[in-house]
């Protein structure tokens, strides 16, 4: 009674965290009040249903607490999504293991709950190693394009179809080595689901994954009769579904396009390889252009992150707008590696709230914007986007920053952005260059811009 | 059973309905928050460790107990620290 009473708010916790979570004047208290929740249910957990082994039981919390916190604290900002992504993976992880653990304890059970544990361990498997893969993506420690293998969609196609196959045979037959078997396929089913996946789709692909392993716990819940982890595993399926949709929405694209379109647009990127000319201008080029405009937006992008020029970037707005210059930041729903990562970014940089405009704002009064500024974005800028059916971004809503009246592209190479992509905005006549650091170039914009 | 399933199918509304009005700038936090909340595995993972007779259940389920606490952990302070950012 007292058990299910705890579990009860604890759930309740849960559901005021996400509900918190989702304004940005509660969000904080939204956090607090999950972690209030879930230390609720983890002692009620302990102090119920521990029979024996209590002590290993808390020598591996202190292992996951003394691996988990460091790693929260020390990650940069700039890293955050591949973080989120390593902690869902864990979670997945632990849900499957969960159910098998479960299976040899208790071997024989009813149709419902065998059919639970396959769930579990499937998606709970899939959730695991898609997540593992999306993390190597965005630490770059593998290309963050499209991966295609010669037959990856019937490799995939395969291991769905016998992932389906393993799941009714274990529930005929209940059985370990089967059950081991659905785990490594699905496995392998994570892998081949993310790897076509690229640029800027990964964190649609981790919010989906993380949306799994919401299903895997909730689905462990049922095999353990457990209704806290049906609850709370449901509330993440449901609200991570809507999440992944939201997100998919930003970026004006379906689901199913972003989860199989590489499938369908094969390696189209490879184009001619002409020279182009680009105009590259100094930095007292720009600073003039900057100096004496009325109207400024800056289109911040991942690299600004990567080179820490947020308060870089934020001086020299300030200086801008004492010389009575009028700027904005065009923040794209996409900006940096997650949807609201460059919120995140610009408000560690004490970038007010007001200044921050979305693509609605923007767009509609682009064509009497003196200066764009585009600082490490590529992508969200891009006109193929908007122009050419063929590209790999086509249908993303962009900035139309080649409609303003000129552009400022600050780059650290020719190299194209994240997803791999060329930039027609790069040749155009109107757009300025300026090659370098990130941070190097604001920094020197910003004195040059004082000398004014 | 049927009383889980009502469960599960209520939980499903509920979880719609909350994050159905959730602005842009929020949708890394909350997405880290939702991925700590499901941290709650641990309590599972607790559940079946401490009931565990064979070594085989006992090592899964401490495998899993120290997985499922990184998630939790990790998980509240990765978005806490996000959040941090937003304070005026």
């Amino acid at each position: 009674m007292t058990v299910q009473l705890m579990y009860l708010v604890a759930s309740v916790c849960f559901v005021l965290a996400l509900k918190g979570l989702s304004s940005p004047k509660y969000a904080r208290y939204g956090n607090f009040i999950g972690a209030f929740g879930m230390l609720v249910a983890v002692v009620t957990a302990y102090l119920h249903g521990v029979v024996h082994n209590g002590l290993w039981i808390l020598i591996a919390i202190a292992l996951g607490v003394v691996v988990g916190i460091p790693a929260a604290r020390s990650v940069k900002m700039t890293a955050i999504p591949q973080m989120v992504a390593l902690f869902n993976g864990v979670g997945g992880a632990a849900a499957a293991l969960v159910a098998l653990a479960e299976f040899f304890a208790v071997p024989d059970t009813t149709v419902m709950f065998r059919l639970a544990t396959v769930l579990t361990v499937l998606i709970g498997s899939v959730s695991f190693s898609g997540s593992v893969v999306t993390f190597l993506k965005l630490q770059e420690l593998m290309t963050t394009r499209p991966v295609l293998l010669p037959a990856g969609q019937q490799l995939a196609i395969a291991a769905g179809v016998s992932s389906v196959a393993l799941c009714a045979l274990t529930m005929a037959v209940p059985n370990g080595f089967l059950l081991w078997l659905l785990a490594v396929v699905g496995l392998a089913l994570g892998v081949l689901f993310v790897l076509p996946v690229g640029g800027a789709d990964v964190p649609i692909a981790i919010s989906l994954l993380n949306a799994f392993t919401g299903l895997a716990v909730a689905a462990s819940g049922y095999v353990l009769a457990n209704t806290l982890l049906i609850v709370a595993g449901t509330l993440v399926g449901a609200s991570g579904t809507i999440l992944t949709r939201l997100m998919a929405q930003a970026m004006g694209r379906s689901l199913a396009n972003i989860l199989f379109g590489a499938f369908k647009a094969t390696a189209v990127v490879a184009q001619g390889e002409e020279q182009r000319t680009v105009k590259s201008g100094t930095v007292e080029d720009v600073a003039i252009l900057l100096g004496y405009a009325n109207n400024v937006v800056v289109v911040p992008g991942y690299g600004l992150a990567v080179a820490q020029a947020q308060h870089a970037v934020r001086e020299l707005v300030s200086q801008l707008e004492r010389r009575g210059v009028a700027v904005s930041y065009g923040i794209h729903p996409v900006a940096g590696r997650m949807p609201g990562h460059m919120n995140v970014l610009l408000a560690e940089a004490d970038v007010p709230y007001e200044q921050l405009k979305e693509l609605d704002d923007v767009n509609p009064g682009i064509t009497s914007v003196d200066v764009a500024v585009v600082v490490g974005a590529n992508d969200v800028v891009n006109p193929g986007a908007r122009d050419e059916p063929a590209s790999p971004i086509y249908g993303m809503p962009i900035f139309d920053v080649d409609r303003a009246k000129s552009v400022v592209f600050m780059k650290r190479s020719m190299r194209p952005g994240f997803a791999g992509v060329d930039n027609e905005l790069l040749y155009n006549p109107k757009t300025t260059l300026l090659f370098g650091d990130a941070k190097d170039s604001l920094t020197k914009l910003l004195a040059a811009v004082k000398q004014l | 059973m049927i009383d889980l399933l009502t469960i599960f199918v209520l939980a499903v509304f509920v979880g719609f309905e909350v994050v159905s009005k959730v602005s842009t700038i929020l949708h890394t936090p909350l997405m880290s928050g939702a991925n700590a909340i499901h941290g709650v595995i641990l309590v599972g993972a607790i559940l079946i460790t401490g009931s565990a007779e064979s070594t085989l259940e006992l090592v899964l389920g401490l495998v899993a107990v120290f997985l499922a606490t990184v998630n939790v952990v990790g998980g509240f302070v990765v978005t806490d620290r996000m959040l941090e950012m937003f304070k005026r």
